[in-house]
């Protein structure tokens, strides 16, 4: 393994595990503020242990997200120097407001979850909106920096140096908006559904049922909700990358030759010597629809892009096929979902809807490792869209490829042992937290 | 702005090793307690530093965060010449954040918990350990950045004794903080004198690595000495620092406890004015005889004026709510539960 291809992989690992982690831990706070206020209005003690089990699997995600969090902050310029020492001072805007939004989640976190019966109820709750509110924010920061790798502003470029830097607007680039947005209602869907699948299991083993019912009711609400709106962001997004980064949406879509009318690829597999897609099904006009909100636009295919400047077609085109199928299961989900809260109140008590919830567990988060791809992938040969290569910015330290394998080893024994403590927390449920003898 | 955004830079670095230090300092006296007190001591120490011990961690963020969006070069090149401390040093703190939160949050207490222990104290130790080594490797004129070949750039711009000593004394101050951090949470006597002995022990370990670290300045022909008693800022700090420690020893078998904390803090304050002091503006000093200075790396002046606002503004917000945090669970519960409802 060479050493750019090491560090690359690194980063991936890196990012794809961290992110898991701060989905979870930026999300399941709005949970347990739901069941904390619902224990605070009912006196109902079930909502104050749904909140409790919660809470000890957002102190397990959090711990977790904070410290690959900060082993990303030192990545940047282990693996990336070049690219942090013009880029650092440009897009650390966002960084350094995150720092401060991160540090209140701390703080807040600290509050909340040690401070039961030792404050004033109504502070206590409000401190675990915090953790919520904070975590949110520092995620759409961070995006923030993301996006501005794809679309870089707030500098000129000239002659190879980075001149007339104004990090606010570099912080507000064009991609920012659609990112962030589509990046937290992900995380909403995501956590929403894999929350909410793992309680319909348990409910289906017929294991504390009310316990169970209650807290799968509100993810379930919170994931549904967000699934039904991820297709308008998605498609927000899909306008503006097509306008944005035309290399990357044709990438998406392997769509080989520029044309007029272009047809939406579902599927098949790209064969890029030949510039074609074998066994896809091709609808007429949908990609112009998709990208440009016209049957007839023009669409730039690959053929435009010179060699040297496109993504890799394959993994772009089948991350975002499996991302874009994914969403699209979910949503239905969701629907179903809907029609059984308000229409067929018997739907809810039915094994099926309870089935396609456990069997959509993993697809929320599936989706968001697939959409990452497609956004950092789909960026390449690029580390800042246009301006710098991947390949220029990687650290000249040789030898990276063990560093890869031994942080390889590290997030995987971690995520081991995170399904393990879950499994115990969820295991203990009917002592801990849905025990008539305690309560 | 850039002597504010200065000025966070040394303050988050000086807040890092104090309440980071502490919080490391607990899993070092946990790792040098004899079996038999180790789960009391445990639980002591879960007391004082469970709430508390992710904000402590946070400092080391927001220093990373201000080198890297100040002053990039002094980051890249740390971030390329003394790579491996810091993906060491990584390394320990996931295993020693993970583990902590593990063996308390694991809902069945059984064998597991000797494993997380083991993770835990271990990774305590070789965490602070690294981190002496990376601030020990930023002043001893080892790190080449012309070198060509791969042990003198990568591994003897932190590997000398100079730095192993700062990493030693780093973990033995830690240890320290921690002992006096805890004697003022503890009300059972016996308990205290426990902590007071740990204090002291600690205490007289970071002089003798102290002494260490002046030794192993003289065998890699660091100006150690010159910089410590060769002005008269130097001097004073050390002479302030003398007499806290005296005063401190002669304060062990008494109840005020914040003053123990006030004079550690004060030392560990005055060490790292001397470290710094000298060199400033500086913060990497190059084997060429050249350094990378904090008036002349700095990125963008712009940049630097948003970024002190950011950290201004932050501050605003992180400090009364990391003080309030601190202070909330520095009581019993009943009291402050009392406190607030009135």
């Amino acid at each position: 393994m060479n050493d750019f291809i090491a560090a690359r992989s690194q980063m991936a690992l890196s990012l794809g595990f961290h992110i898991i982690f701060s989905c979870i831990g930026m999300v399941m706070p709005f949970f347990m503020a739901v069941s904390h206020y619902l224990y605070l209005k009912t006196n109902d003690v079930s909502y104050k242990n749904i909140t409790k089990a919660w809470s000890k699997g957002v102190a397990i995600f959090f711990a977790v997200g904070a410290v690959s969090g900060t082993v990303l902050s030192f990545e940047l310029g282990l693996l990336w120097p070049k690219f942090m020492e013009h880029a650092g001072p440009i897009f650390g805007m966002p960084f350094s407001l995150e720092g401060t939004a991160f540090f209140i989640e701390a703080i807040a976190l600290g509050f909340f979850l040690y401070g039961w019966d030792r404050f004033n109820k109504w502070f206590h709750w409000f401190t675990g909106v915090v953790v919520g509110v904070s975590g949110l924010l520092s995620g759409i920061l961070v995006v923030a920096a993301n996006a501005w790798m794809n679309t870089p502003a707030g500098f000129d470029y000239v002659d190879g140096k980075y001149i007339n830097i104004d990090p606010i607007a570099a912080m507000f680039n064009d991609a920012w908006f659609s990112q962030a947005l589509h990046m937290s209602i992900a995380a909403f869907a995501a956590t929403g559904f894999a929350v909410a699948g793992v309680h319909a299991f348990m409910i289906l083993r017929k294991q504390n049922i009310s316990f169970h019912t209650r807290s799968f009711k509100i993810a379930a609400i919170f994931g549904t909700i967000a699934a039904v709106l991820q297709p308008l962001s998605g498609d927000i997004s899909a306008k503006f990358v097509g306008k944005s980064q035309p290399a990357k949406l044709a990438a998406m879509e392997a769509h080989f030759h520029t044309e007029k009318s272009a047809s939406l690829i579902i599927g098949g597999i790209p064969d890029v010597k030949n510039q074609k897609v074998d066994y896809a099904i091709k609808i007429p006009g949908a990609l112009s629809f998709m990208a440009k909100g016209d049957f007839n636009a023009e669409v730039t295919g690959l053929d435009q892009i010179p060699k040297e400047n496109q993504p890799p077609i394959a993994i772009t085109h089948y991350s975002f096929q499996i991302m874009v199928a994914l969403g699209i299961i979910m949503m239905g989900i969701a629907f179903s979902y809907f029609i059984a809260l308000i229409k067929k109140k018997s739907w809810l008590q039915k094994k099926w809807l309870l089935k396609l919830f456990v069997f959509a567990t993993p697809l929320g988060f599936i989706a968001v490792e697939a959409g990452w791809i497609v956004t950092e992938v789909g960026r390449q040969p690029w580390i800042i869209n246009g301006i710098m290569r991947t390949k220029d910015a990687v650290t000249p330290m040789p030898g990276i490829q063990y560093s890869f394998y031994l942080f390889s080893a590290v997030y995987i024994s971690l995520s081991i042992i995170v399904i393990f403590m879950l499994y115990r927390q969820i295991k203990m449920v009917s002592q801990l937290y849905d025990n008539p003898e305690n309560s | 702005m850039l002597y504010v955004v200065m000025i966070f830079l040394w303050t988050a670095i000086l807040l890092y090793l104090l309440l980071g230090g502490a919080d490391f300092g607990a899993g070092i006296i946990e790792l040098f307690t004899s079996d038999p007190n180790k789960s009391k001591i445990r639980k002591t120490m879960y007391r004082a530093i469970g709430p508390v011990w992710e904000a402590n961690h946070m400092w080391l963020i927001i220093t990373i965060v201000i080198l890297f969006v100040g002053f990039p070069s002094i980051y890249t090149t740390m971030s390329v010449y003394i790579h491996i401390p810091l993906v060491l040093m990584l390394l320990g703190i996931i295993a020693r954040g993970t583990a902590f939160t593990f063996r308390h949050y694991d809902a069945v207490k059984d064998e597991m918990q000797q494993v997380y222990n083991k993770i835990f104290v271990y990774s305590s130790f070789i965490t602070p350990f690294f981190l002496g080594i990376i601030a020990g490797s930023t002043v001893a004129r080892r790190i080449d950045t012309e070198a060509t070949n791969f042990l003198d750039a990568y591994i003897f711009s932190w590997f000398h004794w100079f730095s192993i000593a700062v990493g030693l004394f780093t973990v033995a101050i830690c240890g320290f903080l921690a002992a006096v951090f805890i004697i003022g949470q503890i009300e059972d006597r016996q308990e205290r004198e426990r902590f007071v002995r740990k204090a002291k022990t600690f205490n007289i370990a970071a002089v003798f690595c102290g002494g260490l670290v002046f030794m192993a300045s003289l065998y890699e022909k660091i100006p150690l000495l010159d910089w410590v008693f060769g002005n008269p800022v130097g001097i004073t700090t050390f002479g302030l620092a003398t007499i806290s420690v005296i005063f401190l020893w002669r304060l062990w078998d008494t109840d005020k406890t914040n003053l123990m904390r006030l004079l550690a803090g004060f030392q560990i304050t005055m060490i790292l004015l001397i470290t710094t002091w000298k060199h400033y503006p500086n913060i990497i000093l190059l084997k060429n005889g050249n350094s990378l200075s904090l008036l002349e790396e700095q990125g963008n002046a712009k940049t630097i004026d948003a970024l002190g606002w950011a950290l201004l503004l932050g501050s605003l917000f992180i400090l009364p709510a990391l003080i309030c945090l601190i202070y909330s669970f520095q009581k019993p519960k009943e009291k402050v539960k009392r406190q607030f409802e009135n």
